[in-house]
């Protein structure tokens, strides 16, 4: 929803409190299910994180997120899919190039970053999506990469 | 026009792509253009549009107009998403007969495999600068139906280059049995919002791999100075060479028209009354390109300035002669005999 994800940008500094503290909740129950379960509840998480981040920031289940190095705006809202900030076509009133009824998604960012308590995050250079993960789960991901980790 | 037949190229300027210049101590490329900005001479590039045509002679033709006035070529890639042709093959003509082309890729056409590909292939054929662009939006050009691409950005352009070259392998992982030793840059739009942003966004170019950046016409010399000013204290302009990109205006009419219609070229209102104020607006316009190139020489932290005069290439080297700015300093050009 784009007035969800304008005010998602508004207040980054809250979602990103929100965001931080409800992660590892969230991931560590996926860990705890995920052995119980063994990737059975896979299709009904995939579904609530499409719904939850799809309400909150217009996520387009990329499956390679990147909200909370962005000003918690999803970057695949821009019509270019751009992920280190925006083109050179910003409008004059900071609108999209592209689409010239929405905010520069980078506008956006920029401004939630800037709210943000890690708000150097903007800065890190995000290497392109993988599409092999597109439409997949980024939850299960960063839990099963956790596992991996330790 | 000439003709293909009337070209007579002296075999002793003809450049052999498997055999450049000498790659010297600190360098990446075997390219003349990384040359002169390392020798710390200010450096003019300028931007050469790639015909609608099959014909390579309009290439030289108009490749040869920028002779003696600017040290490379920016051969543009499907700019304006409009199709002209390619840039790879605009860069290897220019590179067999000597001439320092910059490759321009933009990501809105091909796949991180298509580019790689181009990559080799263009550094294969003596090309030894490659710049990476993000691209118009499809919609921008006459085939607005097109599906646009996007694969990669320009930041992760950037990597990949800088991979290829320095790790000698593709994004794979897989091992190249020869690298491409290009000189990479990057652009930069310093004029549009959100303008606090904009050293930080250069600086984000730098950090992946951009050693030399050319940035959107520059109209607003205010705006340039406090952009500079800020490159300068965060040490960015230590790190690469910045040329800021300088156009010509051929009416008040067109300043107009362009601002309102191509996203990302800022005007300022007292442009446009100059213009309109000129009894010949299209020599103010050149007057004013001019002038510009010798602002942005007096900037501190500058290697050079990039000047782009679509449709109005054949005033460039005389522009940059009236500028001055090259001192006494002859840019190389190869002696073609037409
Ligand atoms: S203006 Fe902003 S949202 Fe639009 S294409 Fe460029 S970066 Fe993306």
């Amino acid at each position: 929803m784009y007035k969800a994800r304008l005010f998602a940008s508004k207040h980054a500094r809250a979602y990103e409190a929100m965001y931080n503290a409800s992660s590892p909740i969230i991931l560590a129950s996926l860990r705890v299910l995920n052995k119980i379960v063994k990737g059975k509840l896979d299709k009904p998480i995939t579904w609530a994180e499409k719904k939850t981040k799809g309400f909150l920031f217009d996520c387009q289940m990329c499956g390679n997120c990147v909200l909370s190095t962005t000003g918690m705006t999803c970057p695949m809202n821009c019509p270019k899919t751009l992920r280190n900030g925006p083109c050179g076509g910003v409008r004059a009133n900071g609108n999209c190039e592209v689409k010239p009824e929405m905010k520069c998604v980078w506008v956006e960012a920029w401004a939630g970053s800037k709210k943000m308590k890690h708000n150097h995050k903007i800065q890190e250079i995000q290497f392109a999506v993988n599409n092999e993960h597109k439409g997949s789960s980024a939850w299960i991901r960063l839990a099963n990469e956790d596992v991996k980790a330790k | 026009m000439v003709s293909d037949e009337s070209i007579k190229i002296n075999p002793e300027y003809v450049y052999h792509p498997g055999n450049p210049l000498p790659k010297l101590e600190g360098h990446v490329s075997r390219g003349r253009f990384e040359r002169v900005l390392k020798r710390g001479e200010f450096a003019v590039t300028t931007e050469l549009a790639p015909p609608d045509s099959a014909d390579r002679t309009e290439v030289f033709h108009e490749a040869a107009m920028f002779d003696h006035a600017v040290d490379a070529i920016n051969a543009t890639d499907g700019s304006g998403a409009n199709c002209h042709m390619s840039s790879v093959a605009v860069c290897a003509l220019l590179a067999h007969i000597g001439y320092s082309p910059i490759l321009q890729i933009s990501c809105r056409d091909k796949n991180r495999i298509a580019i790689q590909g181009d990559i080799l292939g263009a550094a294969a054929m003596g090309v030894c600068n490659v710049l990476a662009l993000t691209g118009d939006d499809v919609s921008a050009g006459d085939q607005p139906e097109a599906k646009r691409v996007f694969d990669l950005d320009s930041i992760s352009l950037l990597t990949t280059i800088q991979k290829m070259r320095d790790e000698s392998t593709l994004l794979s992982g897989r091992r190249l049995t020869k690298a491409p030793a290009m000189f990479a840059g990057s652009t930069i739009n310093p004029f549009v919002p959100p303008v606090e942003s904009r050293v930080s966004q250069m600086e984000k170019k730098i950090d992946a791999g951009a050693q030399f950046i050319q940035t959107q016409y520059c109209f607003d010399m205010p705006m340039l100075k406090d952009f500079m000013a800020e490159a300068v204290d965060r040490g960015l302009t230590e790190r690469a060479f910045i040329l800021p990109g300088v156009g010509t205006l051929a009416s008040a009419n067109t300043a107009k028209w362009l601002r309102s219609n191509v996203p990302g070229v800022h005007i300022p209102d007292s442009i446009i009354k100059r213009l309109e104020g000129a009894e010949n607006q299209k020599k103010e316009g050149q007057k004013i390109c001019v002038e510009l190139m010798q602002q942005v020489k007096e900037l501190e932290g500058v290697s050079g300035v990039h000047v782009m005069a679509y449709k109005q290439e054949q005033y460039v080297a005389e522009m940059v002669k009236d500028s001055g700015v090259l001192g006494d300093r002859k840019p190389w050009a190869p002696k073609n005999e037409y």
